[in-house]
């Protein structure tokens, strides 16, 4: 469905992505790792065509992704972005309902609202958090927002960038348990970019490592620790010694 | 040789950045006539503009309508001219200083205020999100900013300029002593109609300088904090200058003699 050629960027003389090649069926929740610094964020950015690569060519479902009708392209996609990226002007409500309140999927606020509510509930949240604004919530909660925005206009992909930077261990577990089972249950085809294994275990079907700007390796998650590719092993033990230098 | 190619460089960044804001300003002037239009936010835009300004340009414009009868008062006493002072204080205010304070004031409030708060959308990805979620930045965060400029800061200079002539009236009658039927009678009947059109004019250009410079270095702005500082600053003194250099070109053109 999803499917990057020979992707490259740089900014200046810092060579993000020096030919990604990656494929993500339809339904399936891929999960890409590497450490910090490595374009991870950036290779979801150019799918979303907030970057734009500088050669190579990125198709979902066959179409390039930087032709066509560009609202339409978009309104496929949900995104949690890693610190939420919540309006801090607007209420919680009218953050998860953004999408319902303007452009192509315009609902009357009555209906949008209610929508919100639901998709809040969705995620744990209680409807008197609704009238809140973003920043009287904690970044548990705002996380949480935050995935309901993603989901709240059912798109076919969502992309979660780091959904658990930041947050306590009990906290992750509640973000990957959520994470998976809102894909599971919408069918949505997921790319998830994240260095914390646990969210790798929770929510991945397959996994893809990028370093140095290219795929290491990729293949199903329960492969993973058998794989035998010394970069992985590297970045699953957290060793300092191995061939990913520990200083960058 | 190196100098010169410093100052060669200079010129040419400067010429670049021009060119840039240039185009941004064309770009969302040229968003202002098609839809999608932003209603609520444009609503806001004018409360937080205009109305929320009122209270820093009724003081900005009455406490320098009153010093400038002070000074006019006391400079024409040198050579018997105390009774012009109505006369100057509405022309001096309403050419000059009520648009030119007005701007200034709003760059000092508005401008610095559009470009934190866009440039904190940029730096924690707000401005990605909003992409994300189909809605095109300019159209919503650039667009009613500047329409709102373009359309409360005529207004708030029109109400400076009638501010800082009671600043003036206050004083003449506290405390110079002028007659008040004579003080508003000698103001009326000086300004022309063409000084409060040149005013609001000045205004409405103003506004749409100051606006702008907000969105525009909000959106370029660099990371972290001191990407905030920096375009918050660079937006603030990019707005002033453009002030004072329109301010200029417009009172050359309209009272050229």
């Amino acid at each position: 469905m999803i499917t990057l050629d020979n992707v490259h960027k740089s900014f200046g003389s810092n060579h993000v992505l020096r030919g990604v090649n990656l494929h993500v069926p339809r339904g399936s929740s891929m999960v890409i790792i590497g450490g910090s610094g490595t374009g991870k964020s950036v290779a979801l950015k150019c799918v979303l065509g907030l970057v734009t690569p500088d050669s190579g060519q990125i198709t979902v479902d066959g179409k390039p992704n930087d032709k066509g009708d560009r609202d339409a392209f978009l309104a496929r996609f949900g995104m949690l972005f890693q610190g939420a990226a919540l309006f801090d002007s607007l209420h919680v409500w009218e953050n998860v309902a953004f999408r319902l309140l303007r452009g192509t999927l315009k609902r009357p606020r009555a209906e949008a609202r209610e929508i919100a509510i639901e998709k809040l509930r969705r995620v744990g949240l209680k409807p008197d958090v609704a009238d809140r604004f973003p920043a009287e919530l904690s970044g548990g909660m705002q996380k949480r927002v935050g995935l309901a925005r993603a989901i709240a206009a059912d798109p076919e992909i969502i992309f979660f960038d780091e959904p658990t930077t930041g947050l306590d261990p009990i906290m992750s577990g509640v973000i990957n348990d959520l994470i998976r089972e809102i894909v599971v249950e919408m069918g949505a085809t997921a790319m998830t970019i994240t260095h914390d294994m646990s969210s790798v275990r929770a929510i991945a079907d397959s996994v893809a490592m990028l370093h140095d700007g290219v795929i290491q390796w990729t293949g199903p998650v329960a492969e993973m620790d058998a794989s035998g590719d010394p970069y992985l092993r590297q970045f699953i033990t957290g060793s300092a010694d191995g061939p990913i230098e520990a200083v960058r | 040789m190196t100098f010169l190619a410093a100052i060669g460089a200079s010129v040419l960044s400067l010429l670049a950045g021009i060119g840039r804001v240039a185009i941004y300003a064309l770009q969302a002037l040229s968003h202002v006539f098609r839809p999608p239009f932003y209603g609520r936010e444009f609503a806001t835009a004018l409360l937080n503009i205009g109305w929320l300004s009122l209270p820093v340009v009724g003081l900005t414009a009455i406490f320098t309508g009153g010093a400038l009868a002070l000074q006019i008062y006391a400079g024409g006493a040198r050579f018997n001219a105390e009774a012009v002072v109505p006369q100057i204080v509405a022309i001096g205010m309403v050419r000059e200083l009520g648009p030119v304070l007005v701007g200034l004031m709003i760059a000092a409030r508005v401008t610095s205020s559009i470009a934190a708060e866009i440039a904190t959308m940029k730096v924690t990805e707000q401005i990605d999100a909003l992409v994300t979620l189909s809605t095109h930045p300019m159209k919503y965060l650039a667009v009613p900013r500047v329409l709102a400029g373009l359309i409360t800061v005529p207004l708030l200079v029109g109400i400076g300029d009638v501010i800082g002539i009671f600043g003036g009236y206050a004083v003449g009658i506290g405390t110079l002593g002028f007659n008040p039927a004579n003080y508003i009678k000698n103001t009326v009947d000086f300004l022309e109609p063409f000084d409060i059109i040149s005013s609001l004019i000045k205004g409405a250009v103003f506004g749409f300088l100051a606006t702008m410079m907000g969105c525009y270095f909000g959106v370029n702005s660099g990371r972290g904090a001191q990407g905030v500082g920096r375009a918050t600053k660079s937006s603030v003194e990019a707005a002033a200058v453009l002030i004072l250099a329109a301010n200029f070109l417009l009172t050359g053109v309209f009272f050229s003699i």
